[in-house]
């Protein structure tokens, strides 16, 4: 298989975008990449579109973004994993042109979820779990966190403190990044007493819908060589699944996806967790960053906590963790977010994000999860 | 009949429908697969060990331990009286794990690994018939 490099990437702003219809997001994600990279768009063999396609209105997303994007009449699809939709885009885009099948192809992850009504988000979120089993019993999206952070903290004495700690963090990434939802810093008071939404875990535990769009195009080792300078390098890609079923998980203190999925990326990219040196999380819920911290192997089961709150996760830490503000401040238009990490990431390795910079990033990684762990994504870039 | 089980119907038609006759005759009960004899719960009408389609409900212990819960102020679609309401999931003792609702007699703030029983309950009657089960304080002559 040929080697695969992201040539561009494009990042629009994240939040309530009252301004713009879904497609007109993805525009946004896209001139911007399509000028990084500095190619004709007629080169562009194949797109993939990653969207949730509940929240929105329009029936068969792809075709109107193929349209509104002026790519007729290449061919173009969506794909969906939930919240992983974004990577599982990129996953599935990086096999054609690995095959050879297009030398250089779009993705685009473009999402719009405010515009149901309130009513309608709830009984959507309602139905994320089983529907059989457990939602027919009132579980929510953050039910299923908290039941994860209730173990945790029993088993290996978590703090409220510690998962607040990733908040805390978070925001004051996110206060730096121009394209975050909610470019503010939080105090750990702040978070500490947010309003309760699935005990354990408060308003500020928790991420936000949004909207918003990313895009990055992929080459072929030659294409990408033919534009001069340092590439960055999709090395290594894992992917996995687990159960829907809360009640079919061996262990509630860990994702198995993530675990799999991370050992296949590690393997592919030749490279371990202690190599990587700038990481984007799947911070949907606090718990959900100390978890993954623990599956991708950044530091030993039920030490997620003291290492957060020791810093280690900062810049200047050991590894630095969703810099950008993670889905907890940048926000989490939940298509989106996959292609959104990988932008984040080649952009670190590229040296290009300001006061968020972290120094010699030359490996970095993404972990993305869908639902609660039902598919995982982890991928590793390299800049070379 | 599948739409009678649990608080809010969200799948009306299923092979396993008849748990609901099951917990209306004050039994909990499993799958068993007539092939094999594997057992699963939550039910299934496919078994996940020789694919066989055939399977029996069989009345299995209600007795559980408490694995995680969570008090939960936000509700979704169906729920919005009954905030806050606990959910919890436990390991039964028979196999397998239920999810369910904090029954009146299980305090919220039970510890981890406290003994549960998971107690067939049915509420109204006609079109208003639901049949499910709750989690409930541990009592000797409750044991299944
Ligand atoms: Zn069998």
């Amino acid at each position: 298989m040929r080697r695969v490099a992201v040539i561009g990437t494009g990042h629009g702003r994240f939040g309530v975008r009252k301004d713009a219809t879904v497609q007109e997001l993805a525009f946004e994600a896209y001139r911007e990449a399509v000028d990084e990279a500095a190619i004709d768009p007629a080169e562009i063999g194949a797109t993939w579109v990653a969207s949730v396609p509940e929240y929105q209105k329009q029936r068969s997303l792809a075709g109107v973004i193929q349209e509104y994007l002026g790519l007729n009449p290449r061919p173009v699809w969506l794909t969906e994993a939930a919240c992983a939709s974004g990577s599982a885009a990129l996953h599935t885009a990086w096999t054609a042109v690995a095959a050879g099948l297009y030398d250089l192809v779009a993705v685009v992850g473009c999402q719009k979820m405010t515009e149901l009504e309130t009513a309608e988000i709830l009984a959507l979120m309602g139905r994320v779990g089983d529907v059989q089993w457990e939602s027919v019993f009132g579980s929510t999206f953050p039910a299923y966190y908290a039941l994860f952070a209730r173990q945790h903290m029993a088993r290996y004495g978590t703090t409220r403190e510690q998962l607040a700690a990733v908040a805390v963090k978070n925001h004051y990434y996110g206060a730096r990044n121009g394209k975050a939802m909610f470019q503010k810093e939080a105090s750990l008071e702040k978070v500490l007493s947010s309003a309760p939404v699935a005990d354990p875990l408060r308003v500020f535990d928790c991420c936000a819908n949004a909207d918003g769009a990313a895009c990055l195009l992929l080459a072929s080792a030659e294409r990408a060589k033919s534009l001069g300078g340092e590439v960055v390098w999709l090395d290594g890609l894992g992917s996995a699944s687990a159960p829907m079923s809360v009640l079919r998980r061996e262990d509630l203190c860990s994702l198995p996806s993530a675990v799999e999925a991370s050992r296949q990326a590690y393997a592919m990219a030749g490279a371990g967790p202690e190599a990587v040196k700038v990481a984007e999380v799947h911070d949907c819920f606090t718990i959900a960053e100390i978890l993954a911290l623990e599956d991708l192997g950044f530091c030993a089961p039920g030490e997620g906590g003291p290492f957060t709150l020791a810093g280690e996760t900062r810049t200047g830490g050991r590894i630095p963790v969703n810099v950008d503000g993670g889905l907890k401040a940048k926000g989490h238009p939940i298509g989106t977010t996959g292609v959104s990490m990988a932008v984040e990431i080649v952009r670190q390795l590229r040296g290009a994000c300001g006061e968020r910079q972290v120094a010699g990033a030359d490996l970095g990684l993404t972990h993305n999860v869908g639902g609660i762990g039902q598919y995982c994504f982890v991928n590793l870039f390299r800049r070379e | 009949m599948f739409d009678r089980f649990g608080m809010i119907t969200l799948t009306r038609f299923s092979k396993v429908g008849g748990i609901v006759d099951e917990l209306l005759a004050g039994r909990f009960v499993a799958s068993r697969c007539t092939r094999c004899g594997a057992r699963s719960f939550p039910p299934r009408a496919d078994c996940s060990e020789c694919r066989s389609g055939e399977f029996e409900f069989v009345e299995i212990s209600r007795r559980a331990r408490l694995l995680s819960y969570t008090t939960i102020h936000a509700a979704p679609t169906g729920f919005e009286d009954q905030v806050p309401y606990t959910l919890g999931v436990v390991e039964l003792e028979a196999g397998g794990r239920a999810m369910a609702c904090y029954g009146e007699t299980l305090p919220v703030d039970s510890e981890l690994g406290t003994p549960v029983s998971v107690v067939p309950c049915v509420r109204g009657k006609g079109d208003g018939l639901r049949a499910y089960y709750t989690l409930e304080r541990r009592e000797e002559e409750a044991d299944g």
